[in-house]
């Protein structure tokens, strides 16, 4: 007889890493949301909402490294575009939170965001009808990534682009994306984007309430989309994935389709990076066409090659600790950030060729070879 | 293959090529380097389309037209001249990737091994032997042991054609013998189609030989008629 274990148990089994993320993550649940609402203002222990929001937003990225870890970490295909399924993620739900707007803006126009209003617009767009609808919205967080990443796979991929091009089309893809979105005329508020929330579902983006649920939603959704990622490479269409990162000729005189194969992993991604968008939106409270912007996908491949690629947690983990030290060093030299960015990426690649994490387990098997070593020794000083 | 032809930039790396291979047979392609031996299976296996000609297999299906993973399915099964496993899988997790049907998306992300897998696997392993290695990377194993890996993963697939690109290069005269023996016990069952430069090999394999020069066949026949034979002794010596 077979002893059942649920699936995330099976998946946690043999990923000792994967462990300590799911486990901080729970912690984090638990206490973050604890400290900002049980405890007073005046303890030591007390977090202000502001750094509730902050690391919301940091789990946001943290799903979109781990996102783009599956792409490139795995598949071996370096997406310097991953910006621009985060982007339309989060402008899927940026449209809803202006629907719930509704006649609260500067000119009252219950239907009429206020940038339609300024722009002259006698109706709204075809395609802001039906964003009013929660689940509607939620669903094109999931489709228009996801649709984007299948065209763009299924053209690329068919003919067969790989390496430095398919690299610098991704990121091409998201310039194009900036561009169009900068236009006042495409209906998305142009340069300004979408902004001025006021409420989600119903509840108030302001309240510390909403906030700690937002915080909640997007741990969440960081150890859903780890299952997702784990479950997938750890099955044998995972170690496909990695077969056809190492030998893509081998995969398909095995008789695979490989560009299936990469299509279904680069819409999975694409899907995770859009929710990752649309949980940031309602935390920092804007999207604009920025989010598109090329150096945006490219701190991306820098979080993940900080943290670790082909690990999964260790993107997440680099997407954290990169950003941490952005929010720090851009409130105290902001000048600096940008040669700092640089100065990582240089020294990641030079020097922490598997990023922290691997930097963590050659540390480990060093100190258990050396621990076994002494044991060694202690023994041979017995026997004498 | 009838009347074969495919050039890069002009140069034609395969004239006017036919060649034709019985079920069940086990065939050796020699011919000096540049021959177009190498160019003759990418044809074949459809990385290589041919600017006229036909390939046909299985005496009707037509395989110009196919996909690299449409004719792999088709049972054409194929080793690189470069061994080319998954260096970062274990070989038995190699194995596992080439086993027979279950090519498609969602069947792999479900992937369940069964027993009879399993069997197969161990077989093969039993057939390459490399029983004892199965949990290693293949990347860690030697030149050889990856040539026997890489037909291993040819027989998980169950193919009917077996084409086998210098099968010996880099293996010790003991491995490159129990190489022969398993070619040879392999044409039993499958159509295979050997490409060699070791002479010594190909006589140990006692078939039919094809000599190919500058893209197309100059001799054809047992070993001694081709070694004898005028102009395939000019070009072997011409060079
Ligand atoms: N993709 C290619 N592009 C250009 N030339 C090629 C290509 N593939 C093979 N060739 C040329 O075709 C000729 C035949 O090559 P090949 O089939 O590898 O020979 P063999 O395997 O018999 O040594 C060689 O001269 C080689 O340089
Ligand atoms: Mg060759």
């Amino acid at each position: 007889m077979m002893k059942y274990k649920p699936l995330i148990f099976r998946l946690l089994e043999n990923d000792k890493g994967g462990k300590y993320f799911i486990a901080i993550l729970l912690l984090l649940m638990i206490v973050v949301p604890t400290c900002n609402l049980l405890i007073p203002e005046s303890s030591v222990f007390y977090i202000s909402t502001y750094v509730v929001t902050l690391l919301g937003k940091y789990l946001t990225y943290a799903l979109l490294a781990i996102s783009l870890d599956l792409v490139w970490g795995y598949l071996g295909i370096l997406s310097l575009g991953h910006g621009a399924f985060f982007g339309l993620g989060g402008y899927a739900m940026g449209m809803y939170l202006m629907r719930q707007i509704g006649d609260r803006g500067v000119y009252g126009n219950p239907i009429l965001p206020d940038f339609m209003v300024f722009l002259d617009y006698k109706e709204l767009p075809w395609f802001w009808h039906g964003f009013d609808q929660f689940w509607l919205a939620m669903l094109m967080v999931f489709i228009v990534p996801g649709l984007l990443a299948f065209v763009f796979g299924w053209l690329a991929f068919r003919s067969r682009v790989t390496g430095v091009y398919l690299s610098i089309i991704t990121q091409a893809l998201t310039y194009a994306l900036m561009l169009a979105f900068f236009r006042n005329d495409l209906g998305f508020g142009g340069n300004n984007g979408l902004t001025d929330f006021k409420e989600i579902l119903g509840f108030d983006l302001q309240s510390d309430y909403t906030r700690n649920a937002l915080f909640v939603c997007s741990a969440i959704a960081v150890a859903l989309g780890y299952f997702i990622c784990r479950f997938i490479v750890d099955s044998r269409l995972g170690s496909l994935i990695t077969a056809i990162r190492d030998s893509e000729g081998r995969v398909r005189a095995l008789g695979y389709r490989d560009e299936y194969i990469k299509l279904f992993v680069f819409v999975v991604s694409a899907m995770l990076a859009g929710v990752a968008g649309a949980l940031y939106v309602p935390q920092v409270g804007i999207i604009n066409p920025g989010e598109f912007s090329p150096i945006n996908s490219i701190e991306m491949v820098i979080w993940v090659a900080m943290g670790g690629r082909g690990t999964l947690y260790g993107a997440a983990l680099g997407a954290i600790v990169v950003n941490f030290a952005k929010t720090y060093f851009t409130a105290a030299a902001p000048e600096v950030w940008l040669f700092m960015l640089g100065g990582l990426f240089v020294v990641v690649t030079l020097f922490l060729p598997h990023g922290i994490i691997g930097a963590i387990k050659k540390i480990s098997a060093m100190k258990s070879k050396k621990t076994k070593a002494s044991v060694e020794a202690q023994k041979l000083n017995i026997s004498n | 293959m009838n009347g074969v032809s495919v050039s890069f930039d002009g140069f034609k790396a395969i004239n006017n090529l036919s060649l034709y291979v019985k079920k069940n047979e086990l065939r050796s392609i020699i011919g000096p380097n540049g021959a177009g031996k190498t160019t003759m299976m990418d044809i074949i296996t459809g990385k290589t389309r041919p600017d006229e000609g036909r390939v046909i297999y299985d005496d009707m299906v037509d395989l110009i037209s196919m996909s690299e993973a449409e004719i792999a399915n088709l049972g054409i099964g194929r080793k690189f001249q470069k061994p080319t496993v998954f260096e970062h899988h274990s070989v038995y997790e190699n194995l596992k990737l080439a086993l027979e049907g279950r090519r498609k998306v969602f069947e792999n992300l479900f992937f369940k091994l069964t027993s009879e897998d399993d069997d197969k696997i161990q077989e093969v392993l039993n057939t390459i032997a490399l029983q004892e290695h199965y949990k290693r990377d293949a990347g860690e194993l030697s030149h050889g042991q990856k040539q026997w890996l890489e037909i291993g993963m040819l027989l998980m697939q169950n193919p009917k054609l077996l084409l086998v690109d210098e099968p010996v290069a880099g293996m010790t005269k003991q491995e490159s013998e129990h190489t022969a023996e398993l070619l040879t016990s392999l044409a039993e069952k499958h159509s295979v189609v050997v490409v060699e430069h070791d002479m010594e090999f190909v006589r140990s394999l006692a078939n039919r030989v094809t000599v190919l020069h500058q893209g197309s066949v100059l001799a054809e026949g047992d070993m001694d008629s081709v070694q004898n034979n005028q102009k395939v002794i000019e070009v072997y010596l011409g060079e």
